[in-house]
């Protein structure tokens, strides 16, 4: 039975200490709650299940072999034994019991949040993560990251990466051993961040605030993937953390400053055309071509084409409105929260000037003066 | 046999010496206007086995797309309209009218009874069905396609949808109103129209553990309708129950439609477990081990489904208290639970075994319904939840119990009652050849879906990292093995159907109620007009 020999095969590699290196288990903790939670499944596999299953399976197939018509085994006719049947409810009832002390133990565990090092808030969005650090080392550090594996990877068959949908172009990047507070809420519909290695878990929902923690015990790079479904491009909005030692954090924080710095300076210069299309361009191409299409013919009627739209085309100042502040009801998101002000000049520069589109360019000084 | 004479068919069929007369019209209209409790079983016996076919298909979509990394055959939009329907369809097209089709044979003839109590009810419970599924597949015509949210329909993303949501929430409607009736149908007709004798502890299990499931589908079908229809006016009117924005909560929508989920897997899960407690004492020759404790488990089973709803929604992040309220009940499922699977297995115990394919169907559902019991006690702990939830791994769970539960228990009732019914006798080694292959496909595709739900495998995904390439082939394999399996049992079924050879008037030796004693083989179309009398 395949169901046997793997748990053979598991209780094998447990003894061995070898399970965690492969694909079928748990990938390696990184946490003490991972720990926990490794500790408790192999804990129930091993000193529950199992032995329940042979005993039950035991008795069955002896019967199928034993007592078979074919081999002359008349029926006995007794349908009931009140101490048995008492026996069977009790003693399930008392495992339960003993289960649940270390459970629990673990759950109570689980939902501590209090005293963080470091608090970040994930915001899930259609189909991406913003990160806020809100508390600690790197306050006021925020970013957005999304999916770096190429489309021709997913659609066009081109050679896979190692981490084939599971890289990002900005990791979210924290500090070894400190407790990580993980707040999650979400723009559009219910995301949910995970992190296996970490054991934490969150779904994101718009509208509220919900939290989770770890405190990473490796430095190295930690991948999930948004859990709940969240709309066509569920399986491609993945989280990478990065672990770092302390004097990289520090490190890490005080580039994020710098570079924060040299974007506030450049939104008022005037910038070249041609050097603003290149940037809508990028900008397109990783943040709306999944609904739009590289085509700007979009998927109507969901989403709506780009070449040839009345607001495309129309004045500058509606393209911006909605660009900044999205679309209710929609997946049209409000990127003004998500893009500075320059990147939103270039791709709504971009989007009027492709396709076949020809509205002009869009100054992010201008963007900068629609920002409310 | 000879106290129970058809003297009904005679006062209709003017003229005509046949016996097995259809009421007043033939062909098509038969169908339409039958009343007669049998007819309505087979309607709804073949309304399940083309859903059957239909979500099949549809599972094949998500294994073929899912066979290799890269998005090859279908786009995302379209992949997660198939999760949905897939889901769906085997839900309310599928599981439940096979469960009902059976109900519909066989209550009335095991409780001695001439009829279902509302005959024209019966009718009509039956025929909303083909409107509600033509609802349902016509979303794949609306704009924007069928929705894209997972059976589960889960708010807001549920708004996002286009005009075949609207579609989907009329089907759910009339399939809830469809599942109403027909079990006020199923009360009425077990606690009024019993044969005298007939106390409700000497019915057969398969009654009892319909009547607890009929019960649980009036309590929870209007509350998945409100959940609909709540997101019906959150799309259309202008209302905020699942919008934060207006001072609503889109996990309101997950607690109301949980307290219609969980009860929901016992209303597929009940009548599986009713079918194989009298398949399982009929091919062991002896009498089904503890039937009193068999009936307090089922209503057990039935009562606990009602306080364990939120263990679906352990990652919405609800207190700590809440967590711990609902793993402890959650757990004490595995009491009565237990109990069942000891029960059947005593039964084995001492009998005097055969294996013909409705006791392998039997003996694969004990076998591999309680491996899905045993990763529902792991699922049930919120840590490990918290790990699996939304993985693979719950993705193997449901369909063990689902497949593996209640469609290998479907499969040994058709094989235990066809024969029956028809008269005819199906073929025994393309039944056994259709049990062993549907098993283990049905492992190829499930059990390997654990292994990746553990290393990280999110559910509802159209494309995955590479690491989860080889197990997702395998699967994939496995379902197209499934299928064409399947196709075994349609030409078994129809060769059964056409030419079968004729079954003796005691199909099978161990079986004891009151339909396999007293009534000929076939069944006559009127049964019982004379009630028995049992001492």
């Amino acid at each position: 039975m395949t169901f046997m020999s793997a748990l053979a095969g598991a209780a094998a590699l447990a003894a061995s200490g070898a399970a965690a290196a492969l694909e079928w288990n748990f990938p390696p903790a990184n946490s003490p709650i991972a720990d926990d939670i490794h500790w408790l499944h192999e804990f129930i596999m091993l000193a529950v299940v199992l032995p329940i299953f042979v005993l039950v399976f035991g008795f069955m197939f002896y019967a199928c072999y034993r007592h078979r018509k074919s081999k002359g085994h008349a029926a006995e006719q007794f349908h009931e034994n009140t101490t048995v049947e008492i026996l069977w409810t009790i003693i399930p009832a008392v495992i339960l019991v003993v289960i649940a002390w270390p459970v629990t133990k673990v759950v109570i565990a689980q939902k501590d949040t209090s005293s963080p090092e470091l608090t970040i808030k994930a915001t899930g969005y259609q189909w991406k993560w913003g990160y806020d650090y809100l508390k600690g080392e790197g306050e006021g550090i925020s970013f957005v990251s999304m999916l770096a594996t190429p489309r021709e990877q997913i659609d066009a068959g081109a050679p896979k990466d190692e981490n084939y949908l599971l890289e990002v172009d900005r990791e979210l990047v924290v500090p070894v051993g400190k407790k990580i507070r993980v707040l999650t809420t979400a723009a559009d519909v219910i995301h949910a961040w995970w992190v296996p290695a970490f054991g934490a878990k969150q779904d994101a929902i718009p509208g509220f605030i919900r939290d989770t923690w770890f405190r990473a015990e490796k430095t190295g790079i930690f991948r999930g993937q948004c859990a709940e479904l969240c709309g066509k491009e569920h399986g491609f909005m993945p989280i990478v953390v990065r672990v770092v030692s302390q004097e990289d954090y520090g490190k890490w924080v005080a580039q994020q400053k710098q570079a924060a710095a040299a974007q506030a300076e450049d939104i008022n210069k005037k910038w070249d055309p041609k050097e603003l299309l290149a940037q809508g361009e990028k900008v397109y191409t990783a943040t709306c071509v999944a609904c739009h299409q590289a085509n700007g013919r979009g998927t109507p009627p969901a989403f709506p084409p780009l070449a040839g739209s009345k607001v495309v085309n129309g004045p500058k100042e509606g393209h911006m409105d909605i660009v900044l502040n999205g679309k209710a009801g929609t997946a049209m998101q409000p990127f003004g929260k998500q893009l500075s002000d320059t990147d939103i000049a270039a791709v709504i520069s971009y989007e009027r000037s492709s396709w076949g589109n020809k509205a002009g360019i869009v100054q992010p000084a201008e963007v900068r003066a629609r920002h409310k | 046999m000879s106290a129970v004479v058809d003297t009904h068919g005679h006062e209709h069929d003017h003229g005509h010496e046949h016996h097995d007369h259809h009421g007043g019209y033939s062909g098509i209209m038969r169908w339409i206007t039958t009343t007669n409790h049998k007819d309505i079983g087979t309607l709804y016996l073949w309304f399940a086995g083309i859903m059957f076919f239909a979500g099949g298909m549809m599972a094949l979509v998500i294994r073929a797309e899912l066979f290799e990394p890269g998005m090859q055959l279908v786009n995302p939009d379209f992949f997660n309209q198939m999760t949905t329907m897939h889901g769906l369809i085997m839900i309310f097209g599928a599981i439940m009218p096979a469960f009902v089709g059976f109900a519909n044979w066989q209550i009335p003839m095991m409780i001695g009874a001439p009829d279902m109590a509302f005959a024209r009810l019966n009718n009509w419970s039956f025929w909303l069905l083909p409107f509600a599924a033509t609802l349902l597949m016509l979303s794949f015509f609306m704009p924007g396609g069928a929705p894209g949210t997972g059976w589960t329909l889960y708010a807001p993303l549920t708004v996002q949808q286009g005009i075949g949501m609207d579609f989907t929430i009329f089907a759910v409607h009339i399939l809830g109103m469809s599942s109403i009736l027909g079990s006020i149908n199923i009360i009425t007709t077990i606690l009024n129209m019993r044969a005298p004798g007939m106390t409700l502890m000497k019915m057969p299990m398969f009654c009892w553990t319909w009547l607890i499931t009929a019960y649980l589908l009036v309590a929870v079908m209007p509350v998945l309708a409100g959940a609909v229809t709540m997101t019906l006016t959150d799309r259309h009117f202008g209302t905020t129950f699942f919008n934060a924005a207006g001072g609503g909560d889109p996990v309101l929508y997950q607690h109301i439609f949980w307290f219609f989920g969980h009860p929901e897997v016992y209303v597929i899960a009940l009548p599986a477990f009713g079918v194989i407690s009298q398949v399982i004492p009929a091919f062991s020759r002896k009498p089904l081990f503890g039937y009193a404790s068999m009936v307090y488990a089922t209503a057990a089973i039935a009562i606990l489904s009602f306080i364990v709803w939120a263990h679906h929604m352990y990652t919405v992040g609800m207190p700590v208290t809440g967590q711990l309220f609902f793993m402890y009940a959650t757990t004490l499922i595995a009491v009565p639970t237990g109990v069942k699977v000891f029960n059947w297995v005593s039964t084995m115990w001492r009998g005097s075994l055969s294996f013909e394919t409705p006791m392998l169907f039997a003996i694969g559902f004990l076998f591999l319904f309680t491996l899905g019991g045993f990763t529902g006690l792991v699922l049930s702990l919120v840590p490990i939840d918290i790990q699996l939830q939304d993985t693979y791994y719950v993705v193997a769970h449901f369909h063990y119990v689902m497949v593996a539960g209640a469609m290998f228990s479907a499969f040994a009732g058709i094989y235990f009652w066809l024969p029956k019914w028809t008269g005819r006798m199906y073929n025994e080694t393309l039944g056994q050849w259709h049990f062993w292959l549907t098993l283990i496909f049905f492992n190829m595709i499930f059990f390997v879906q654990h292994f990746l739900g553990m290393a990280g495998m999110p559910r509802r995904v159209p494309d995955y990292p590479l690491m989860f390439e080889t197990w997702n082939k395998i699967s994939s394999i496995g379902a197209f093995g499934f299928a064409l399996s399947q196709l075994l049992f349609l030409y078994n079924l129809f060769t059964t159907l056409k030419r079968g050879a004729t079954a003796p008037q005691k199909v099978w030796e161990g079986a004891d109620s009151l339909d396999w004693t007293h009534l000929p083989t076939p069944v006559p179309y009127h049964t019982w007009e004379t009630p028995p009398v049992l001492k």
